[in-house]
């Protein structure tokens, strides 16, 4: 693999097939025209250097030479076959990633594009969450890849991840699909790479890469609905009466929005706001009580609370574990 | 040889009052008057198009910057889109193209001198109807709005839905209006360069940059008529209960993505033809040698020409099309490497063997070598359709195209300035300080277009207000934005040396540089009329033969 990448978002760092098949044809690409450059530019450098015009130059014209037919047939022929080589090496990924045949134990899961969050759903495990995706690592041996299918709910977006594929697409009324098969285990971000509207800068994506016992673990807890604490009724009752409940959802609830992330398992995602904020309780807070301070121009309003309705929703939304 | 100068008057002149003088520029049928017009308009919208990105690379100097809101990002990265293709380099294109083609060819203005004056003030009232939306486009916001949608405006965001307001509005009917014009300049052109060649003068005897502008001509013609069929299917989709591109109620985002760059493919092309026409007479002048293989160069050119109508969904790899049209694409886009590279070939050639003077004109045309193989090899990569899906939608596609259109066209735009200022205003600039312009606007255009590569290569997507520490972009967005720097002071440089070579520059007389097709047969200002008896022509460079009678090109073409 050689030594870490430059950057988590760094494409010449694959951990996963489709990155990994770009990464060997961006190599080879990389280095014909490298040394199409070099020629060229040597050539360009001589040139300039070699037939520039000297002081004592004698004002004469030089010979005038008004074309050679054998050296423009060679430099002709030589691009189209470098064409036709690049042509056929590109092709033959392009077939081999798109028309992949998705195996049956592939897990599969459909992403819903939002301004601005990524809505996650394992049709197959029943579980709906937000932002933050989670799938299983797929070993060389035996592949347990994930087939993600991407809808959009209302503008253009994509999906980016570039250590684990090339970007696809999410464009509403056009359903598109793309796979990773990651092999190691490991947080791996991104973001949309479509430009979305205002706040498309902080549409940020995280892939995790869970063992396959994590994995399952993470399935199961997600698939409970959420806990029930007295402790929290007040807040929660304040989340059910106001409008949080016509766009967020929180199974077992009377909450069942889905306008905006699903929040049954809130507790389980290291960011808020899809990747905008780290989920800790002042950022929920603040989050909670002005939306544009963290994401000025994201769908969520200001649902202007006092300090201890404040207080008692985010005590309610700590306990979405 | 007439020296009287009805054109570009002198300062000195008092005869005649400024209201006159006005009135006179106002409404000029004159093809010279005209392309002066297009090109001080373009080099004003030059201007705003630098600073609309100097406010942009000012927010992107460091990670969470607060300088600009997304609001107001958003709205500068489109102006600065919509600017720089539809009010500098296309104004910049035509008012090129109509003051030389017709003194190149011989002949004393354009076809339709009428249709050329309302060209232009179409063009201009279209960038007057794009500012206007920064006062005029209030929607549910309130406040100023100018439209924030991306230079390509993709369907669904442009809907009523997700754009509200009349942002969009105004950004549909500037390229509209302005649309008119562009059609009405090509058709111009192509009429002239077809029917009023001088005598002697065939199609094989024109000058290249005749040949590039009719070429241009054309693909104006095919690209921006689906461009304003995609604007006019918006304005019924967004105002009389349309659904071309609705896709809540089963319309297409695709289609209109089809049609644009159908219209967005050609029209870089456009941009880049009459640069390539720039380069085959300037080159040939200063390397003192006649363009090597001049058949060929016309055949690229056509070939350039039909297979950029072919290649457009390389803008849409990411778009989710079959496995066959991508591979179609990425066919038809390496294709066209093919006859683009040839040119650069050529040029060497000419070079090669030469008596080359590094005059301000060939340090730009010299840097625009390097910088064109450069910025097609960038463009290689991308043609690639797997390493397209990482690279699109990311600053290394910003990086290549930024590098042919600064790196390449600007450039010899700069060049063409410096070759022809002293033709169109009868004084020669002031070569140091051509010089500094020029090595001060490489060395900021390097540091600014080299840089921004690697924040693509490393995962950032383009069209972003601010972006995340930790990911390795931070050190190489502050490079980019240094760069801005020196490219800023640098055009100062070159519109005061502009300014200040006009009012007091020497003399230049009708044919500084020793060159040999027919605008440097005549005054430099030419007369209102170009030349006083047609010329007739006898090879591809009547002043070579002229110069030369011992060794005529005739002898050899």
């Amino acid at each position: 693999m050689g030594p870490g990448p430059l950057s988590p978002t760094d494409i010449f760092a694959p951990v996963s097939t489709p990155a990994q098949s770009i990464f060997e044809l961006s190599l080879f690409v990389l280095s014909t025209a490298a040394a199409i450059f070099v020629v060229v530019f040597s050539l360009l450098v001589y040139a300039v250097v070699r037939f520039r015009k000297r002081a004592n130059d004698d004002g004469r014209e030089p010979a005038q030479v008004y074309g050679s037919t054998q050296v423009e047939l060679a430099w002709t022929i030589i691009p189209v076959l470098i064409v036709l080589v690049l042509f056929l090496t590109s092709a033959r990924v392009i077939f081999s990633v798109q028309d992949a045949v998705r195996p049956p134990e592939a897990l599969q899961v459909t992403v819903i594009g939002h301004q601005f969050w990524w809505e996650y759903r394992y049709p197959g495990l029943n579980i709906v969450t937000a932002n933050e995706l989670h799938v299983p690592v797929s070993e060389k041996g035996h592949p347990t890849p994930t087939f993600l299918k991407l809808l959009s709910a209302d503008t253009d977006h994509s999906f980016w991840v570039p250590r684990l594929a090339g970007k696809t697409d999410l464009i509403p009324n056009f359903p598109n699909s793309t796979w990773i098969d990651p092999h190691e285990v490991g947080v791996y971000e991104g973001q949309c790479a479509q430009y979305c509207g205002t706040q498309h800068a902080k549409m940020l994506l995280r892939v995790y890469v869970d063992s396959r016992e994590d994995f399952e673990r993470w399935v199961s807890r997600q698939r409970q609905p959420a806990q029930v604490s007295e402790a929290v009724a007040q807040g929660r009752a304040i989340f059910e009466r106001t409008a949080c409940i016509n766009c967020h959802a929180v199974q077992g609830t009377a909450a069942n929005g889905t306008f905006g992330p699903d929040l049954t398992h809130l507790m389980s995602r290291d960011t808020i706001a899809s990747g905008a904020a780290p989920n800790t309780e002042a950022q929920l807070r603040r989050w909670v009580e002005n939306p544009d301070s963290i994401k000025p121009g994201s769908k969520m309003p200001a649902m202007g609370l006092d300090t201890h309705e404040l207080d008692a929703v985010t005590a309610y939304l700590v306990s979405l574990r | 040889m007439s020296t009287e100068t009805t054109g570009w008057t002198t300062p000195a002149d008092a005869t005649v009052p400024l209201v006159d003088r006005l009135h006179g520029w106002v409404t000029t049928v004159d093809h010279k008057r005209l392309g002066i017009l297009y090109i001080l308009y373009a080099l004003f919208f030059l201007v705003v198009g630098g600073i609309e990105a100097t406010l942009l690379r000012i927010q992107l100097i460091r990670p969470h910057n607060a300088f600009l809101s997304p609001e107001v990002f958003n709205q500068l990265f489109t102006m600065h889109g919509t600017t720089m293709i539809f009010f500098v380099a296309m104004p910049l294109v035509f008012g090129f193209a109509n003051y030389l083609v017709p003194l190149m060819i011989g002949a004393r203005d354009m076809a339709f001198p009428r249709l050329n004056a309302f060209s232009f003030w179409m063009t201009a009232f279209g960038g007057f109807v794009l500012y206007f939306s920064v006062v005029g486009g209030y929607g549910l916001y309130g406040m100023a709005t100018a439209p924030d949608v991306g230079w390509f405006a993709y369907a669904p965001l442009t809907a009523k839905t997700f754009s509200p307001g009349h942002s969009t509005d105004f950004w549909t009917l500037s390229l509209l209006v302005s649309g008119v014009g562009s059609i009405g300049t090509a058709v111009n052109l192509i009429t002239t360069i077809i029917c009023l060649r001088c005598p002697g003068m065939t199609l094989g005897k024109m000058p290249l940059l005749a040949w590039l502008n009719l070429a241009m001509a054309v693909l104006v013609v095919l690209a921006v008529s689906p461009l304003t069929a995609a604007q006019l299917m918006l304005v019924v989709d967004r105002y009389l209960g349309g659904h071309f591109f609705d896709t809540q109620a089963g319309g297409s985002a695709v289609l209109w993505m089809h049609f644009f760059w159908v219209f967005g493919h050609p029209e870089v092309y456009v941009l880049v033809i009459p640069a390539f026409a720039f380069a085959s007479e300037i080159i040939p002048v200063f390397s003192r040698k006649a363009i090597f293989g001049y058949p060929v160069m016309v055949a690229a050119t056509l070939a350039i020409c039909f297979i950029s109508m072919s290649v457009w969904a390389h803008h849409m790899f990411t778009v989710g099309m079959t496995s066959l049209s991508n591979t179609f694409f990425v066919l038809s886009t390496m294709a066209i490497a093919v006859p683009t590279g040839i040119k650069i070939f050529n040029w060497l050639a000419t070079m090669w063997g030469g008596k080359i003077s590094f005059r301000t004109p060939m340090l730009f045309s010299t840097a625009f070598l390097f910088q064109f193989l450069t910025a097609g090899l960038t463009g290689v990569m991308l043609s690639s359709a797997p390493f397209n899906w990482q690279l699109s939608g990311s600053y290394f596609v910003v990086a290549h195209f930024h590098y042919v259109i600064v790196g390449g066209i600007l450039f010899m735009a700069f060049a063409a300035f410096y070759y022809w200022f002293p033709k169109v205003s009868g004084r020669m600039y002031d070569e140091r300080l051509g010089k500094l312009h020029f090595w001060l606007f490489t060395i900021g255009f390097h540091l600014t277009f080299d840089c921004m590569h690697v924040p693509g290569l490393l995962g950032m997507p383009r069209r972003i207000y601010t972006y995340e520490p930790g990911r390795g972009w931070d050190v190489w967005n502050l490079l980019v934005t240094v760069g801005v720097l020196f490219q800023g002071v640098a055009v100062l440089i070159f519109v005061a040396n502009l300014i200040l070579s006009y009012l007091r520059g020497p003399l230049a007389g009708s044919d500084p540089w020793d060159a040999w097709t027919l605008e440097w047969s005549t005054s430099s200002p030419p007369p209102e009329y170009n030349f006083a008896v047609l010329p007739v022509v006898r090879s591809r460079r009547p002043l070579w033969d002229l110069k030369h009678p011992e060794d005529p090109d005739w002898k050899y073409e």
